[in-house]
């Protein structure tokens, strides 16, 4: 996908830059945007390697087996086909947590030490697997019960009800989970039949 | 209701580190080991994810800069015009699933512009909470691994923003 959307991003930029002269804007885009891959990356070597050592403290302790029994039913309608791996069980179950209490800082670690078990018993190394891509969706879904950053950003304005929009938020993303969960599952019916034929 | 809001948002990252960690003394666990082991690992998921956000953040900030952004956000103007969909939140609509640190620009800028309690203000964060940088999040989760051939996923988490955001403008709608 990136093969196909990442050219022609530049592409279309670069050569629009070009012909309407807007290239001192470019330029300076290309420095400011490396460099902030780079912040963006030391910042997330903190967060990254403290939430990976917590996560891997609770993985060897009971707290996992009581969140995994918690979350058995959901994990097993969402992603049918890891029944017998508990450790890509336990992972979701913690990436899941994480994000539903609104700390993106802990599950996007959390998420991606599910990818690694995930890929163990991937058939296609090079292809995203079906609970991969559910676990994906899951995470662009952004299921949380309280927004804090955006609430952050309203009360830094000086907004007199900063929280009024929790609400309307949980109604937005709960509709938007299910859109992507079901969209999801439709989709890996077809493409299972599609195979079949 | 914000200081409740306010003191469970504060409270939720230092108790779950206090309640695994005591946790793990209570059980006779290697604790400072245990968090080291993973704490290497951390490092090995960000060194594999880095090159990604360099090409991402280069791509996501071209298509800023050079303006072809606005070009594109025009075009789609007319179809979401068609759907009744409030124009000033277009931008921002367009921006959120490619990039996050210009959706949220775009996002303070209406609410200022607006006022933050306003329904343009409203919509404007209801959006910024119900979705992800998508994009990102896709990259991000298929670079760790060292994949390519990502299927279906990037028209399902689409469709996901898609409902969310038509979502987020009925709701404030209603509400208002």
């Amino acid at each position: 996908m990136l093969n196909f959307i990442w050219p022609i991003f530049i592409i279309l930029s670069f050569s629009y830059a070009i012909f309407s002269g807007n290239l001192q804007n470019l330029n300076s885009s290309i420095f400011e945007s490396v460099e902030s891959a780079v912040n963006l990356s030391i910042t997330m070597l903190g967060t990254m390697c403290l939430w990976s050592g917590i996560i891997h403290v609770a993985t060897n302790t009971k707290i996992i087996n009581i969140i995994h029994k918690l979350l058995k039913p959901v994990i097993k309608f969402l992603f049918p086909e890891i029944k017998h791996n508990t450790k890509a069980q336990n992972e979701i179950s913690m990436n899941m947590v994480a994000n539903i209490l609104g700390l993106g800082n802990a599950a996007t670690p959390l998420g991606l030490k599910a990818m690694e078990t995930l890929q163990e018993e991937n058939e296609h190394k090079e292809t995203l697997s079906n609970s991969m891509i559910m676990l994906i969706v899951l995470n662009t879904a952004s299921i949380q019960i309280i927004p804090t950053t955006i609430i952050a950003i309203r009360s830094s304005l000086g907004s007199e009800n900063p929280t009024s929009i929790i609400v309307p938020v949980w109604i937005a993303t709960i509709c938007a989970g299910i859109a992507g969960i079901s969209i999801t599952k439709l989709l890996i019916k077809y493409s299972k039949k599609r195979k079949n034929i | 209701m914000i200081d409740i809001v306010n003191f469970i948002s504060n409270l939720a990252m230092p108790l779950i580190i206090l309640i695994i960690v005591l946790y793990g003394f209570l059980e006779k666990k290697e604790v400072f080991d245990k968090f080291l082991e993973g704490a290497k690992d951390g490092i090995k998921i960000v060194v594999n994810i880095f090159p990604t956000l360099i090409g991402l953040f280069l791509a996501v900030g071209a298509l800023r800069s050079s303006g072809i952004i606005d070009i594109i956000i025009q075009c789609l103007e007319p179809i979401l015009h068609l759907i009744n969909f409030p124009s000033e939140i277009m931008p921002l609509a367009i921006l959120r699933p490619i990039s996050g640190s210009s959706s949220i620009a775009i996002a303070t800028d209406i609410m200022k512009n607006f006022g933050v309690d306003s329904q343009m203000g409203i919509l404007a964060s209801v959006i910024m909470g119900a979705t992800e940088t998508t994009l990102y999040t896709i990259a991000v989760y298929s670079s760790s691994v060292k994949i390519k051939k990502t299927r279906f996923v990037l028209i399902a988490s689409l469709t996901a923003d898609i409902v969310g955001i038509i979502t987020s403008v009925v709701v404030c709608r209603f509400l208002s």
